[in-house]
């Protein structure tokens, strides 16, 4: 575990903490047949941390993420962001959908400052501040395209710095990755993780990919299927800055193996 | 600019059928197979309508100003139902069977009703012209505003956007291609709209010209106003469509903003 953790244990509270958390669907006036989403989940995000979530699909993954979000609310549980444990966690995270959902009619960085627009930031600021982002991250040539015109992996970068624009102080990614291509797929890890270092982010991380999972996080939950529960927890105990080929390393093709075995064990077919 | 071409290369069949078909009118009527009286020649119909231009084009006028103030109240109109079904589903159960009934009404019936309540100025010719044309565009919006990704509104929930923010940010911006397929059917119906409320009493404009010439059987003039009446609603359709182009330029395929 590292340094950084032990002072956020310490000191102030984690950045995201969840307790006995459970979603129930359906059931009550309705009339239709309960389904169990998520059954007593208990999940940590500390300060500055990169924590990954992964299960089986349809294991109610987006579920969680939309509960965090303060998109939809538990059925039970608490859920505490900064040590706030209210009901009303909208705008508390930047959280990005599978898709890039980019608006065809914005260009690039109108797209990026779309979180300010929301909070009413006056237009030459947000404009600013999208424009320095873009120019940070090596998007500034395609300030002024329309999404239409760029790549998958492009759109996926453009996404993810209107939810960094939005909040970069805790980030909701829910398998931002899952539609590209080996090798897009692996320059967006990387490129993620240079924005995770220098923005000092806490990440919620969802994926199908146990290599995916290594490579990014501190820290892996894995869930089982419907309704979720935590089966494990593990600590990826590879040093930072983290580089593909760490992939490589027995102790990461050891936990690597160990994963897929557990979540063989769940996928159901 | 080959793109321009290749456009207008499009629109080659449909000009050699009309320039055939002109070709046949003016000769079946040259033939003597019947009195130009009643089927006069096309080239006689042009003739016609540039020697009455100075009559035909104060008509034109009125009739054109009656359309526009009606195409623009419709448009108003219009959009502000869609709003209204589209933000709240309280009020599109209660507007929607009730925009439906409207369209029920004949027109016809009603013409004549405005006329009494309103005299013979412009205001019943724009309200017939508005009554025929808020309804696509009302219905063509609402599709649009209902028709949003839910992931979209998703995202904006979780950013905390209210209501009017998501109508304002997502929900109307997604519309707007939607919005002019309504208002282009709007606009090829708008002239013959502002025709009929003329024709059912007035004192100016190309519904009145139609009739007077028709009642002292000038059947070439008549012929004369149809033509201005077509060309008139094109025009209307060409510049709805050339305002979507400026203010949809992502829609229609441009690259960066400029």
């Amino acid at each position: 575990m590292s340094a950084k953790m032990e002072v956020a244990r310490m000191g102030e509270p984690p950045k995201l903490l969840v307790q006995g958390l459970s979603k129930v669907f359906g059931g009550g006036r309705d009339g239709l047949q309960p389904v169990e989403a998520i059954a007593s989940l208990d999940l940590t995000v500390n300060t500055g941390e990169f924590v990954t979530v992964i299960g089986p699909s349809g294991s109610g993954k987006s579920t969680l993420f939309n509960i965090i979000a303060g998109i939809e609310q538990p059925t039970s549980g608490v859920i505490a962001i900064d040590g706030d444990s209210s009901a009303q966690r909208a705008g508390k995270a930047g959280y990005m959908l599978q898709q890039p959902l980019l608006l065809p009619w914005r260009s690039v960085e109108e797209n990026v400052m779309l979180g300010l627009d929301v909070r009413r930031v006056p237009r030459r600021q947000a404009l600013g501040q999208a424009r320095e982002l873009l120019k940070r991250f090596g998007l500034a040539e395609f300030a002024r395209h329309y999404p239409s015109t760029l790549s998958g992996g492009m759109r996926q970068r453009v996404a993810l710095l209107r939810t960094v624009l939005f909040n970069h102080s805790f980030l909701l990614l829910d398998e931002p990755f899952g539609a590209l291509d080996a090798l897009t797929r692996l320059s967006l890890q990387m490129w993620l993780l240079d924005l995770w270092q220098s923005f000092h982010s806490s990440v919620l991380f969802i994926t199908h990919d146990v290599r995916e999972a290594i490579l990014l996080s501190d820290r892996i939950y894995v869930l089982s299927a419907r309704p979720a529960r935590v089966l494990r927890v593990v600590d990826v105990d590879l040093p930072r800055p983290r580089r593909p080929e760490q992939l490589a390393l027995e102790q990461a093709v050891t936990l690597e193996q160990e994963l897929i075995a557990l979540l063989l064990k769940e996928q159901k077919l | 600019m080959t793109l321009t071409l290749r456009r207008l290369a499009g629109f080659g069949p449909a000009f050699v059928l009309a320039v055939a078909l002109l070709a046949f009118w003016e000769i079946y009527v040259r033939a003597g197979l019947i009195s130009p009286i009643y089927l006069p020649a096309p080239t006689a119909i042009v003739q016609a309508l540039f020697s009455n231009w100075d009559v035909i084009s104060v008509n034109t006028m009125q009739t054109l100003l009656e359309t526009v103030i009606g195409m623009v109240a419709a448009t108003v109109l219009g959009l502000a139902l869609a709003i209204m079904l589209g933000i709240s589903l309280w009020l599109r159960r209660a507007i929607y069977p009730l925009l439906i009934i409207s369209q029920t009404i004949p027109i016809i019936a009603l013409a004549p009703l405005l006329l009494l309540w309103m005299g013979y100025d412009l205001e019943p010719k724009v309200l017939v012209v508005a009554l025929y044309c808020f309804f696509p565009v009302a219905v063509a919006c609402a599709d649009g505003l209902s028709g949003a990704d839910p992931e979209l509104i998703k995202l904006m929930q979780s950013m905390k956007a209210s209501r009017w923010q998501i109508l304002w940010l997502v929900r109307l911006p997604g519309a707007m291609p939607s919005f002019f397929s309504g208002l282009r059917i709007a606009a090829t119906y708008s002239v013959t709209g502002a025709i009929f409320g003329e024709y059912v009493g007035g004192i100016q404009g190309l519904g009145i010209y139609m009739q007077s010439v028709f009642n002292s059987r000038v059947i070439v003039l008549l012929f004369a106003a149809i033509v201005v009446t077509a060309v008139l609603s094109l025009l209307l359709f060409g510049l709805v469509s050339l305002i979507e182009r400026i203010a949809l330029p992502w829609y229609h395929g441009a690259v960066a903003r400029t």
